[in-house]
């Protein structure tokens, strides 16, 4: 047998220096386990800081010991390259591995072993653990807000529908695939209005949008027989046409009194929270922020100076303030430049801020995938005889925009968190609702649990989306 | 905005605010004028700002670069912390941190010394004081050493470009650093004691501290949430940064010679620091205006006191938010002009 050097482990007594470090490793691993989860101090006869850093040091040796270069055998070399690579990164590794035993107990006992699940009052909570008999009353409120409980199945209804409608696109065929984009952009966020105005919201079956939507209708409907040569400015005239015909000239009277038929019971918007608003919020503010942030990160871009500078102005004025001021502006200063008779729903005024505010951030965003491409792309686009328009729109848009992908969605993402913000104006989201529950004077002293609750929620709503657009950016990756 | 009985001025900044508050750095009460109140708040938020990007930037450097590490262990325990962290709401972070954690520390009776001078209770944290003699000549010393080390540097740099020959600017540093200060202890007359907070009776069940600093539970939740969450997008710059330092410049490096340490300083970190320093400034500027979400759990920052307090009292809707709009644009304006000239200033020049 060859001379054993502890100082140096080579590869002459593998097995020597295995299974001495394997043991040591394991024995202070076992340590801290018994430690934590059964409270049984194997060292107690040792002196207190001694037997405090005794499994570090234990552990730290059989982990020295093990280290052997080329071992031969596969799974210690990849232990070895991956978690013991010299002294610092052994001790660091043994310091998390001892933090994760060392947690696991309490927090298994908070969420699970200790809390309590069952039962719809304070009084069923009396363990030391979570208390998620809470969450499971307010579950309700947490995900509906103050709307009323017999009426919700028409938020749960448009969410569904709205679902559905929002997944054509994974199953549209070729031959629809072109008009995809005009159906998310345009005939989309109508449907999902529409579904909120009727549904969630109650409102009456003719309001003054109707009109509107009816003349689309007719006028695409028209539109199909109109040479093509024309229709560029058909779509800018006749709708508009049409609607001031139905509004002024044919159905005044008539429709005002249809207007105050109400096919469900209406709820205005102060009583809608909950998760459900978050995701409203959070929806419309994504559809409304996106064009506004596109035109205006070609604005900045512009030969023209006057569209230049007020981009720009624009811009930088909303990149500079905190959101918070700009929904105070919203609620308090806002109002006092209407007219006397004006109101604008307070749901609408937040939503119309954040978009603007997060527009600014996404004109960022695409501007910097606008300065990414090449200017032969653009003298390219332009020696084809295309214009303004067209180069954007068929050459430098789809390249600029693929490349920014994960800046978009991470604006998505600060957006949607964003959203519980909107406490400053009196609506309350998922977080909002928290709070209200938390001072509820029959459940004080859960904050906690709730915490964490919204916590998880978002924190799944959050992951899965920078995981989506991970896959996106996955997807329209092009070799440059 | 007439027929609704409003009127426009500024005046009332120099009139009686009559509202207190209750943290605050300057010397401040009922009967300072609406002016003072801004500027309570306006250096309560510069103050959390501060604390804020020095955690963030600590933090946020050492995640960074343990996501990078060679440790399994260490980078997933880095991962999981970043993508936790930066999927949460950051004004649920806050409200964790007040409102749960901060919540299940002991009462001041009850307390447990740390060290023997820090006392962590439900009130705040109760700190030693330094009681300064001469303070303005010990500031002096310490702007002095700095003013000298940028002489330093630029010598320096001056003598690497001429003579190719490294000077230990870091050690200097350091000891002019701490040699200065020192001298003006020894011969300025500065002269500093301290203050240890000690417990004291108010009432039959109410005890609080006495002396020493106190910061309150307030500061701390919003400091910790914003560090940890903006440390989060600190790490990812970092990480960014470094890995887009192509392989082939340490390659490089190291092929003409230079010691690990040196290619790390010479050649990694200045084109590494060409990457993170933009997004990272992008982030100090977003965490001075995540800031203003003081006002959710009533820490007296500038959009709590200020469009708050004073707008409640006065009623001044537009001169008020337009005030704080400003301030906060004029905040991130100065930053961004001066980070567009670093930007420059550092960038490679091509053609």
């Amino acid at each position: 047998m060859n001379k054993l050097n502890f100082l140096s482990p080579d590869k002459n007594n593998l097995y020597a220096y295995l299974y001495s470090g394997i043991s040591l490793f394991s024995f202070s691993i076992l340590i801290v386990f018994l430690n934590s989860f059964f409270s049984l101090d194997l060292t107690s006869f040792l002196p207190g800081t001694i037997s405090y850093f005794l499994p570090l040091i234990i552990g730290f040796i059989g982990l020295h010991l093990i280290r052997i270069e080329y071992s031969g055998i596969k799974f210690l070399d990849i232990i070895n390259k991956n978690i013991n690579t010299n002294n610092f990164n052994a001790l660091l590794s043994l310091l998390i591995i001892f933090a994760v035993i060392k947690s696991l107990p309490p927090l298994l006992s908070w969420f699970i072993i200790d809390a309590n699940f069952a039962g719809d009052s304070k009084d069923a909570c009396s363990g030391s653990g979570a208390c998620w008999a809470y969450i499971k009353t307010w579950f309700n409120r947490f995900m509906y807000g103050m709307y009323p409980n017999a009426e919700q199945w028409r938020i749960n209804l448009s969410f569904i529908a709205l679902a559905f409608l929002g997944g054509v696109g994974f199953f549209a065929t070729e031959k629809f695939k072109k008009y995809l984009t005009l159906y998310y952009v345009v005939v989309y966020p109508v449907i999902a209005f529409l579904f909120i105005f009727f549904f969630i919201s109650g409102g009456p079956i003719f309001f003054d949008f109707s009109y509107g939507i009816i003349a689309a209708v007719i006028s695409i409907v028209i539109g199909f027989f109109i040479p093509s040569k024309f229709k560029m400015y058909y779509f800018l005239i006749i709708p508009i046409t049409i609607y001031i015909l139905l509004k002024y000239v044919f159905f005044y009277e008539e429709l005002i009194e249809l207007g105050k038929i109400q096919a469900f019971e209406w709820v205005e918007t102060g009583a809608w929270g909950g998760l459900s608003l978050t995701f409203i919020v959070s929806f419309f503010c994504l559809i409304f922020c996106f064009p506004v942030g596109l035109f205006l990160s070609l604005g900045r871009r512009s030969d023209l100076p006057i569209i230049k500078y007020i981009s720009i102005g624009f811009i930088e004025f909303w990149r500079g303030v905190p959101l918070i001021t700009v929904l105070f502006m919203s609620s308090v200063m806002f109002p006092m430049f209407l007219p006397e008779d004006m109101f604008i729903d307070k749901l609408v005024r937040v939503i119309i801020a954040i978009s603007l505010f997060e527009a600014a951030y996404v004109a960022e965003v695409i501007r910097g995938g606008l300065q990414a491409l090449p200017r032969g792309q653009y003298d390219a686009a332009k020696s084809l005889g295309m214009g303004y328009w067209k180069m954007h729109i068929f050459v430098i848009l789809p390249q600029a925009l693929k490349l920014v992908i994960p800046g978009i969605a991470n604006t998505f993402l600060a957006l949607v968190k964003d959203t519980p913000l909107i406490f400053v104006v009196g609506l309350l989201e998922i977080v909002g609702m928290l709070n209200l529950a938390k001072t509820n004077p029959e459940w004080l002293g859960f904050a906690m649990e709730g915490y964490v609750f919204a916590s998880i929620v978002f924190f799944i709503i959050c992951y899965a989306m920078s995981k989506y657009s991970y896959n996106l950016e996955q997807k329209y990756k092009t070799e440059r | 905005m007439e027929n609704r009985g409003i009127t426009f001025g500024y005046g009332f900044l120099t009139q009686e605010s009559s509202f207190d508050v209750q943290f605050s750095l300057i010397e401040y009460d009922g009967s300072h004028s609406y002016f003072r109140a801004y500027l309570v708040g306006l250096l309560n938020t510069i103050l959390v700002s501060v604390i804020g990007i020095i955690f963030a930037t600590i933090i946020g450097v050492v995640v960074g670069i343990a996501r990078l590490s060679s440790n399994y262990l260490i980078e997933r325990t880095a991962a999981i912390y970043v993508e936790f962290f930066r999927n949460i709401p950051l004004l649920l972070q806050i409200f964790f941190w007040y409102f749960a954690a901060l919540r299940a520390l002991p009462l001041p009776e009850k307390a447990e010394p740390m060290f023997g001078v820090f006392f962590l209770t439900i009130k705040g944290f109760f700190i030693p004081a330094f009681i300064w003699n001469n303070l303005d000549i010990f500031i002096y010393s310490v702007i002095a050493a700095i003013i000298a080390i940028f002489f330093v540097r630029a010598y320096a740099k001056k003598r690497q470009e001429n003579q190719g020959t490294q000077t230990p600017v870091l050690l200097i540093s350091i000891g002019l650093l701490i040699i200065l200060p020192l001298l003006s202890f020894l011969l300025g007359g500065v002269d500093a004691s301290i203050e240890i907070p000690v417990i004291e009776q108010l009432s039959k069940t109410s005890f609080t501290f006495k002396g020493g600093l106190k910061l309150p539970p307030e500061l701390i939740s919003l400091a910790l949430a914003l560090s940890l969450y903006t440390a989060t997008f600190i790490a990812e710059c970092v990480r960014a940064g470094v890995q887009g330092v192509s392989k082939g410049q340490k390659e490089a490096a190291a092929s003409i010679g230079l010691t690990p340490n040196q290619v790390l300083k010479l050649v990694v970190m200045p084109q590494a620091l060409r990457i993170i320093i933009p997004p990272t400034t992008n982030q100090y500027l977003n965490l001075t205006k995540n800031s203003s979400l003081a006002a959710a759990i009533a820490y007296p920052d500038l959009v709590l006191v200020f469009a708050g307090t004073a707008l409640m009292q006065t009623g001044r809707a537009i001169e008020i938010v337009s005030i704080t709009m400003l301030t906060y644009l004029t905040l991130s304006i100065t930053i961004s002009i001066f980070m567009n000239w670093y930007n420059k200033k550092i960038a490679i020049k091509e053609k």
